[in-house]
């Protein structure tokens, strides 16, 4: 039976156990006229039974697919003859998958082997077996299930607490499905690095000041020795960081203050909205803005100015991530202005203080613990930013400080050091693994410290 | 002596501003009862309306308020009293929607006048308010915002002067002496109101306007303001909003008494609480309603 097919009549089972829950729930106590000698409403006597028909059968379904592959595979192999079941692994995959392919119909039998073919009949037949089997195991599962709660039904059953139990535990899985995710993230970006540093060493990858992650293929190659020392991809990200900064911290302040404290109810509803359709355009569209646009344009400046300015700087992409990261600062501080109470300016306008002193004064002090923790999580999206330093920083690690040279970041190396085809055990690929995990630490830290800042600012006024 | 120009009072008297602003009911403003004026008056309110967007907050009121005398304005919740207050220091031009007619003028000159700068208005008309507003900032820095930001102290040591001198009138020091860093907001609540009225004082107003000051406090730290309000008397015009009518008896000398905008009834204390000339006003202080 298909997968498909199975689960649409255990569903319909499920609408089944539904109906005969609540019919036998309101048969027990006399009709709907008992109802009210019932603990829980009928519908959640339907409701528990169809729960308990549909959810133990569906969680074996999976359970069974997940495994049934290998199991299959595995009998296969055991009735192949003695000299493939001899074979290397490698090997062996090789042969299986001639058996796979002869099943899917990807190869025309007459190719095959006589051996291959009688493992793809068996194979075909095991299959049709698996599936036959989830298709009772499951079906029987879905009416003793059923059957066992339809014949616990009493009035005294408390069916509502049981189904709410049970919509909790499927809401907390929900919600841990994030933190496992991140969890498993972490541990593969973990585990590969720690493979990286097992062939590079940690103090070169964090102190080195030579990236030059070419491995050579052959012994004869030459100029590609590979150097993994990490360094000027931190001072290239710092420095495109620093100069988004510069740009984004400045605009994105004011910008608040003048919404928050200055602006018209009708001005403001027209520029607020304006400020974050900036954050609503693709960083891919920024990045081509500055590599077509900013870069070009800064490096005419610089000649007519006598400056040598690379057509890939540092500063046309930390000026046009700063122009990305304006409406993030300035979104953040506009609410932390706002959330100062009122009742703050109003004590200093009752003392003869000017709407700039008091905003000097009283207001920005009292929302400078949110504003740092908003200019901390942008420093941290300045840090992760990819799309635009891949296509206007440029490639080259440069150990430099000069913002019009052109410069590498963490994130673009990750990115060249994966794009296209790599092994997934060599320095070079693995490298990416541990200046990704790097990246994560930085911002995770990050944001673990604006997040304490911004939480205590907010317990100040509650 | 002020006496406010007659014409300006006949221009704005009763009539409404210009825009077409719809009066609430049909009937003309209330005629107060009692005695308006004062001896000595420092500030004279004459035909004061005010509007916040089409509502119209306060009707035609007139009232004089005199130096060295606790004026204490009482009256049901949204009675305009603390709109009323409000106008007294402009602070009302922080509302965007706020609009003020008529003539109010402090030792003779117009507050509403366009060279009239509201900050210096606010220097001169100082307010507490209702729930303690410190700021995030020192005890000590709390009392020298006023100063500082008015330029009144040449040095620190003058500074530090006016911040001993306004905290001991505040009845503070003793208790803060050993702690002038310590944040503002760290004081308990009365202490913090007591916090507030020496930053009041620290900038050495003529009036000091108190809008509810005791409704976030208890019965001690009342009993403590209360008390202050007393001494404060001798150097100060002061205007109380209070919901409680034993506040009003306890502290002030004259009484007016707000409904729904209108100013009803204006007397000394004594008369408001044991002889109300007004139905309404003996309504309210019978407990009648309110």
């Amino acid at each position: 039976m298909q997968t498909s097919t199975l689960v649409l009549v255990l569903l319909i089972l499920a609408a089944v156990a539904y109906r005969a829950g609540r019919m036998r729930s309101l048969a027990l106590v006399g009709g709907l006229k008992g109802a009210s000698k019932l603990h829980s409403r009928p519908g959640y006597y339907g409701l528990l039974t169809a729960l308990w028909c549909a959810i133990p059968a569906l969680l074996v379904l999976g359970l069974w697919h997940a495994f049934d592959g290998r199991i299959v595979t595995d009998l296969v192999i055991g009735g192949m003859s003695a000299e493939v079941q001899a074979l290397t692994p490698d090997q062996l995959s090789l042969v299986l998958n001639d058996v796979r392919n002869l099943v899917a119909g990807a190869i025309p039998a007459e190719m095959a082997s006589p051996e291959a073919r009688a493992a793809a009949a068996r194979y075909v037949e095991l299959q049709s077996l698996s599936g036959l089997a989830a298709a009772a195991l499951c079906l029987s599962l879905a009416l003793a299930a059923g059957a066992f709660v339809w014949l616990r039904i009493s009035p005294s059953l408390r069916a509502r607490n049981n189904v709410e139990t049970i919509v909790r535990v499927a809401l907390i899985g929900c919600s841990t499905i994030a933190i496992f995710t991140t969890i498993g993230i972490v541990i593969s970006v973990l585990f590969e690095s720690i493979r990286f540093f097992r062939q590079v060493p940690v103090t070169e990858f964090l102190f080195g000041l030579q990236w030059s992650p070419q491995m050579a293929i052959r012994a004869d190659q030459v100029g590609s020795s590979g150097a993994f020392g990490a360094v000027p991809l931190f001072t290239g990200t710092l420095l495109i960081a620093g100069i988004a900064m510069l740009v984004a911290v400045p605009v994105g302040l004011f910008a608040a203050i003048y919404l928050a404290e200055y602006a018209r109810r009708r001005v403001r509803a027209v520029i607020k909205p304006m400020l974050e359709v900036l954050a609503g355009i693709p960083t891919v569209v920024y990045g081509f803005f500055a590599a077509l646009v900013v870069g070009p344009l800064l490096r005419e400046t610089g000649e007519s100015l006598g400056l040598a300015v690379a057509s890939e700087s540092a500063l046309a992409a930390g000026l046009v991530m700063g122009i990305m990261i304006i409406p993030f600062v300035s979104s953040l501080a506009d609410d932390m202005i706002t959330a100062v109470p009122q009742s703050m300016r109003d004590g200093s306008y009752g003392l003869g203080a000017t709407q700039s002193e008091t905003i000097r004064r009283v207001v920005f002090p009292a929302a400078l613990p949110g504003i740092v923790g908003g200019v901390l999580l942008a420093i941290s999206r300045a840090i992760g930013e990819t799309m635009i330093v891949v296509m206007a920083a440029g490639l080259g690690a440069n150990l430099t400080a000069n913002p019009l040279e052109a410069v590498t970041t963490v994130t673009t190396q990750i990115v060249t050091l994966l794009v296209g085809d790599q092994e997934f055990d060599s320095p070079k690929t693995l490298a990416a693994f541990a200046l990704g995990l790097v990246l994560f630490l930085a911002t995770l830290s990050l944001n673990i410290i604006a997040l304490q800042v911004v939480r205590r600012y907010r317990e100040q006024y509650e | 002596m002020a006496t406010v120009p007659s014409d300006m009072a006949r221009r704005t008297g009763g009539s409404l501003p210009d825009g077409g602003v719809q009066l609430d009911r049909s009937e003309s403003a209330h005629r107060t009862v009692g005695d308006i004026t004062a001896k000595n008056p420092v500030l004279v309110c004459r035909s004061v309306n005010v509007f916040y967007g089409d509502k119209h907050a306060i009707r035609d009121v007139n009232l004089d308020i005199a130096h060295n005398q606790v004026i204490s304005m009482i009256g049901p919740s949204g009675c305009g009293k603390s709109t009323f207050l409000r106008c007294l220091n402009r602070l009302n031009d922080t509302i965007p929607t706020a609009k003020v007619t008529g003539s109010i003028s402090l030792d003779g000159q117009d507050i509403y006048d366009k060279r009239q700068d509201p900050v210096q208005l606010r220097a001169r008309v100082g307010m507490v308010f209702q729930k303690p507003n410190p700021f995030p900032k020192s005890v000590y820095e709390n009392v020298a915002y006023g100063p500082r930001i008015h330029g009144l102290a040449g040095d620190r040591t003058e500074l530090d002067e006016i911040v001993q001198t306004s905290l001991q009138r505040a009845g503070l020091w003793a208790e803060v002496k050993d702690r002038l860093d310590a944040p503002g907001t760290a004081l308990s609540g009365g202490q913090q109101q007591r916090l507030c009225i020496a930053r009041t004082i620290a900038v050495n107003p003529e009036v000091i306007l108190m809008d509810e000051p005791c409704s976030a406090l208890d019965p001690i730290a009342t009993a403590r303001i209360e008390d202050l309000i007393d001494e404060l008397q001798q150097n100060y015009a002061i205007c109380i909003v209070t919901h409680s009518m034993q506040q009003a008896a306890r502290v002030s000398q004259r009484t007016a008494y707000f409904h729904l905008g209108d100013l009803i009834e204006v007397g000394s204390t004594d008369q408001i609480f044991t002889n109300p000339r007004h139905k309404l006003t003996e309504d309210y202080i019978t407990g009648r309603f309110g």
